[in-house]
């Protein structure tokens, strides 16, 4: 393939973005409407009389038939306003600016833990296969991808936080440092890096090791795993063969061939397990008291608050699809296998 | 004022990796662990969930309040004395003179006349709770006047028992707002109904500084408050998993827990480094017999399902510490409140009465529930109960709200549910659990009695009846025989009353909750 | 015929017959498979976990649903082997029960998920043109979906229960294999073999049927296999938001996820449930990359 074709397949797939936002638009729409909960209720309660219920069901427009409702949130979407939630007063694009930045925070410390143990470890065990240690280095890993989220973050909390006092309790930050420097960002760490407040910075990290650990401890399985097939792969190939019998060191032929030549097939693993990452917050968010979308998204849902949870899913259906052509990219442009 | 320096003040030369070093939350500071997702709205004319209206018991003040020594009395807040006319239609209150707002204005009579008319004008889920005394949008300009800076006058549409009216004065919806700071912040018509969602103008003694969903409430003291308030911050900290709430407590991150269960509970008490207030909450559990099925119509088939219960065994095992055994709808605490508990699980009486309905062999049916705790347990252990006697029950659980959408809809069977009351007077809940004037399924007065289609004139008329009765010790004698009737007749299986209950830390003094959320204060708080 | 000779006419290189080549290759795989020690442990547990949850009626010792208030949260002792749940019901039966419920979900969730998968990718990917995209485009639909939301929404608007959870994970958890089956066909579908069929004028159903979707079949058992412990998961993880297999059934999941409250003082509880999942999804997942290596050679 030509790199012209290959930047041709790309924009095309590029150019289907928008068909499949659509698509997830109508879906969440149309669970929205099955959901046999009644958005009214969240908002005026279940002991508001009929003449409240009534007003307000005409002020989010639930009276009108679902169609016109569909066009009417789609036409103000193409203007960039996806409305307001019921839940926070606040309007949807506000909410998102504060709880998507939380969420990416979590995200991406976690994604930085989960590689710079996961991949050494799946090349450690594909330099090593069949012995011990690679059996070892699979079980270690495959035991965090083998319990309930939930639990690892509950049994995370009682070692760390309670047993051995090593990690701050749930939470963004310490109650003393709420609110201290301005948000800018969102992104605690960076908004206290930008105030020069390196107190505020401190708390921020020692609170986001822990969810971020646990995260990273559940998808490490999965990046290990694909870094020792990859690396088995590799090491097998004709160019390593040759330049072991030049005579270069082990360390040389493995980390510089042999991981040199797997790094941009792992790029497209990381970008793919970190949109994981992105969606499946959600319960380490709950046990951590963890201010992000996925907790956004569930508490929306549950009140039936569908502005709020159509702007959330719009939102990480837009990051896992970036990140998805993100990863074709670089396949595509820069694997120098395909050729 | 908190200012940034004396908070870091506390907490510096905390090591990286230790936080054992910063076991305890600074002094001056009370940190709350509390679900508080429950939260839509702090404007208190707005507010009615019981985060919410909590929040703004702090912030607001009202104009007579509950004894808090003897809830059945009534007691000035911001009125010092109030009368009411010969005709029974004219109530006129004086206020105090020495309320302040926060901003250091005087809370005056203006002010007042302003929150109750913006409450029927706004329009939003309590306004019922003044609508009730025949204001209107168009005509409560002329019938809540402040006559002078210090008095305010209420003509009500017709005669009603004053207390309630003082009572439904003392809810929520009643807090006075500082008008000129509202309506600097108003947008178009909206009273400043926007602003005051996520802001403060009150004269209570703290004011909001920050409210962010399902994360943290804020609230700073109110420099001009009447009572110098002991914590230099209250935060309400979002703690969803009650088992990180323990934890959070166990290390001093939290001082107070609010929603710990009942296990729980149990397993802190007798610690001699917490301590626990509990207040019997106005929440009642009950199971709504939906009469639009034929068997539950029976009236033996409704006295079957109370006497198949074993309400002991599942108040002991399943909710020791946090729910009551309670029969009657209106929750102990409550003026006119029985204390009567007749029903006990009797199989031999289930199953005769079950014969005298024609169904000696039982019958099917579904039982709607939430799917949280203790609301699963409980449904497990009714579902064995009920087996017992030959009322094969399948549980069909769900969200919350999910099951209230149901029962609103009248689509249940049976159905768990729960039942706070609006506001302290007996009418409150003798209304939803009686009156049902209209039982086609378009009426406007949607009660929970219409939710479960059941009508009885006579109950319906009497609570009608009763809310106008003047004599206050005749009309106490009335719902004391109503609540018999209604144990003896309605489709309401009263089981469980809610008793609130918080865990605090040995150093903590000075909390109580109290039996309505909007009575549980902050100020007295402090640490040793 | 003794073992010996058994095995000589399966290794032989000169194979008389379509089905001795065939069971010959069966044989060589299962030969590196049993070489790969782990995967052997993870055959072996998955087995024993199989076997267990059918004897279930026979091994337990109580009925998994009876209550006795009184002695709930008992610690194990001789009546309840090991201990008693908030309900004091006996854990031992309801673990060996869950594992029916638990089991029997992921199976129905998998036999759900692979023919839908399949089909679809294999239509797309034999297809092309307008079906191809428009199927491609409704499965980034729903892997662009927030997976355990879109789930959790699905759940809700049925209602919470074995059933809906099973066509909830079932509803997320195949757009995967869709582009699994796709991107095979897509290889596949331009060999010479197909070439070859096509010329003898099969008509495309058949041709998609009989000789395009059986070459998938490996790589989807070695998914399957993975996605195992992920399905486990993800019912727990309904369980924990409170929308999983309801009470008073057994799932693992859900126990876990009820009796999560208890992890502070009576560890047992949660804890028994927690190392039953813990063992089935490390045992799936250890055969899943056993069978990976051996199946997917490219991969290994």
């Amino acid at each position: 393939m030509s790199k012209r074709k290959r930047l041709g397949t790309l924009a095309a797939t590029a150019a289907s973005v928008p068909i499949t936002l659509f698509g997830l638009v109508l879906v969440t729409f149309l669970i929205g409407r099955v959901m046999p909960i009644d958005p009214v209720l969240a908002i005026v309660g279940d002991r508001a009389p009929m003449d409240v219920v009534e007003q307000t069901r005409l002020e989010l427009g639930l009276d009108r038939p679902l169609p016109v409702q569909f066009v009417i949130y789609v036409g103000k979407l193409l203007q960039g306003d996806l409305g307001r939630s019921v839940m926070t007063s606040h309007t949807v694009g506000a909410d998102i600016r504060h709880f998507f930045p939380a969420t990416l925070e979590l995200a991406t410390v976690a994604i930085l833990i989960a590689a710079l143990i996961g991949i050494p470890l799946g090349v450690l065990a594909a330099v090593k296969q069949g012995t011990r240690t690679d059996h070892i280095i699979r079980v270690l890993c495959l035991a965090g991808h083998s319990l309930p989220i939930f639990v690892l973050a509950l049994l995370s909390l009682l070692v760390f936080y309670a047993t051995l006092g090593w990690a701050p309790g749930p939470g963004r930050q310490d109650v003393v440092f709420d609110d201290m420097v301005p948000a800018v960002t969102n992104l605690l760490t960076v908004d206290a890096l930008l105030a020069g407040d390196w107190e505020v910075f401190r708390d921020a990290v020692a609170h986001l090791l822990q969810p971020a650990g646990v995260l990273a401890y559940f998808s490490m399985a999965y990046i290990a795993r694909m870094t020792r097939a990859f690396m088995l792969d590799s090491l097998s190939g004709e160019y390593v063969i040759t330049a072991r019998a030049k005579g270069l060191s082990a360390a040389r032929v493995i980390w510089k061939h042999a991981f040199g030549n797997i790094s941009v097939r792992l790029i497209t693993v990381l970008a793919l397990t970190y949109a994981g990452l992105l969606e499946g917050a959600v319960v380490t968010e709950t046990v951590f008291s963890w201010p992000g979308l996925g907790l956004y998204l569930t508490v929306s849902l549950l009140n039936a608050d569908m502005n709020a949870v159509l702007g959330a899913t719009l939102v990480v259906g837009l990051t896992y699809l970036a990140l998805n052509l993100f990863a074709d990219a670089a396949y595509r442009l820069m694997d120098p296998r395909v050729k | 004022m908190l200012t940034r320096r004396s908070l870091l003040v506390a907490s510096t030369a905390t090591p990286f990796f230790s936080y054992a070093a910063l076991a305890e939350t600074p002094k001056d500071i009370i940190v709350i662990g509390k679900q508080i997702d429950d939260i839509i709205s702090l404007d208190p004319q707005e507010a009615f969930e019981f985060t919410g209206g909590e929040v703004c018991g702090n912030c607001y003040q009202r104009l007579v309040v509950p004894d808090p020594a003897n809830p059945s009395k009534i007691k000035g807040e911001l009125a010092e004395r109030w009368e009411v006319a010969p005709d029974g239609l004219s109530y006129t209150f004086h206020l105090k003179r020495d309320a302040k707002f926060a901003s250091g204005k005087p809370v005056t009579a203006a002010d007042a006349a302003f929150s109750l008319q913006r409450a029927v004008k706004l329009n939003k889920a309590p306004a019922f709770i003044v609508n009730q005394f025949g204001f209107t949008k168009d005509n409560v300009d002329g019938k809540i006047v402040a006559v002078d800076p210090y008095t305010l006058v209420l003509t009500i549409a017709e005669k009603q028992a004053p207390t309630f009216l003082f009572y439904c004065l003392s809810a929520t919806v009643g807090s006075v707002v500082e008008k000129a700071v509202v309506m600097a912040n108003a947008q178009g018509d909206d009273l400043g109904n926007g602003w005051l969602k996520t802001n403060s103008a009150g004269s209570g003694p703290f004011m909001l500084r920050s409210w962010k969903a399902s994360e943290s409430v804020i609230l700073d003291p109110n420099p001009n408050a009447r009572v110098p308030v002991k914590p230099k911050r209250v935060i309400l900290r979002h703690i969803a998993d009650p088992a990180a709430q323990l934890l959070q407590l166990q290390k001093g991150d939290i001082d107070i827990a609010r929603d710990l269960q009942a296990d729980q509970i149990k397993s802190v008490q007798g610690n001699p480094a917490f301590k626990i207030t509990s207040a019997a909450r106005s929440y009642i559990m009950y199971i709504a017999l939906n009469q639009k099925h034929p068997e539950l119509a029976k009236p033996q088939v409704r006295q079957a399902v109370k006497w198949a219960i074993d309400y002991a065994a599942i108040q002991k095992n399943i909710t020791p510490t946090s729910w009551e055994v309670h029969q009657t709808f209106l929750p102990k605490g409550f003026p006119a409140a029985i204390d009567e508990n007749p029903f006990h699980k009797d199989p031999a009486k289930a199953k005769a009465l079950l014969a005298e309905a024609g169904l000696p062999n039982g019958f099917e049916i579904t039982l709607d529930h939430a799917s949280s705790q203790p609301q699963a347990d409980i449904a497990q252990a009714l579902q064995a109960d009920l087996a017992a006697v030959g009322i094969k029950v399948a549980l069909l659980s769900g969200e919350s709200r999910q099951v209230v959408t149901k029962t609103r809809a009248r689509q249940h069977q049976m159905a768990l549910v729960s039942w706070g009351s609006d506001y302290f007077d007996p009418h409150s809940n003798a209304e939803t659990f009686n009156i049902n004037t209209d039982n086609s399924d378009n009426a406007r007065n949607r009660t929970l009695a219409w939710r479960s289609a059941w009508q009885d004139k006579d109950l319906s008329d009497r609570a009608a009846a009763n809310v106008k009765e003047t004599d206050g010790e005749k009309r106490v004698i009335e719902y004391e025989k109503m609540q018999r009737d209604h144990q003896a007749r309605s489709p309401f299986v009263l089981l469980l009353q809610s008793t609130e209950m918080a865990v605090m830390r040995k150093v903590v003094d000075g909390f109580e909750v109290a039996p309505m959320s909007a009575r549980t204060i902050y100020e007295k708080i402090s640490k040793t | 015929m003794s073992t010996t000779t058994l095995r000589d006419w399966l290794l032989t290189d000169t194979p008389s017959s379509r089905a001795q080549a065939a069971w010959g290759r069966r044989y060589r795989l299962w030969c590196d498979f049993r070489a790969n020690p782990l995967a052997m442990a993870g055959l072996i547990v998955t087995v024993l976990l199989i076997a267990v949850s059918l004897l279930a009626p026979w091994l337990a010792t109580h009925d998994p649903g009876a209550q006795n208030l009184a002695n709930r949260l008992a610690r194990p002792s001789a009546a309840h082997w090991l201990g008693t749940d908030e309900l004091g019901r006996d854990i031992y039966s309801r673990v060996l029960y869950g594992g029916r419920v638990t089991l029997g979900m992921v199976v129905a969730v998998v036999v759900l998920v692979a023919p839908l998968g399949l089909a679809v990718g294999c239509i797309a990917g034999y297809v092309g043109g307008v079906a191809d995209r428009v199927l491609m485009r409704v499965t980034d639909v729903f892997l662009a979906f927030p997976r355990l939301i879109l789930a959790l929404a699905f759940v809700a608007a049925i209602k919470p229960g074995v059933t809906s959870a099973i066509a909830a994970i079932a509803l997320t958890a195949w757009p995967p294999y869709a582009r699994l089956a796709r991107a095979e066909t897509m290889m596949i579908r331009s060999s010479d073999y197909i070439a070859a069929v096509r010329l003898t004028g099969a008509a495309k159903a058949r041709i998609i049927l009989r000789h395009v979707a059986p070459m998938c079949l490996g790589s989807l058992i070695v998914r399957v296999t993975l996605d195992m412990s992920s399905i486990i998961l993800t019912a727990a993880s309904l369980g924990f938001l409170g929308m999983g297999a309801q009470p008073p059934s057994p799932e693992w999941g859900a126990m876990i996820a009820t009796a999560r409250r208890f992890i502070l003082d009576q560890w047992w509880v949660p804890t028994i449930p927690g190392i039953a999942i813990f063992v089935a999804s490390l045992a799936f997942n250890l055969l899943g990359d056993g069978l990976r290596d051996v199946l997917d050679p490219k991969q290994r």
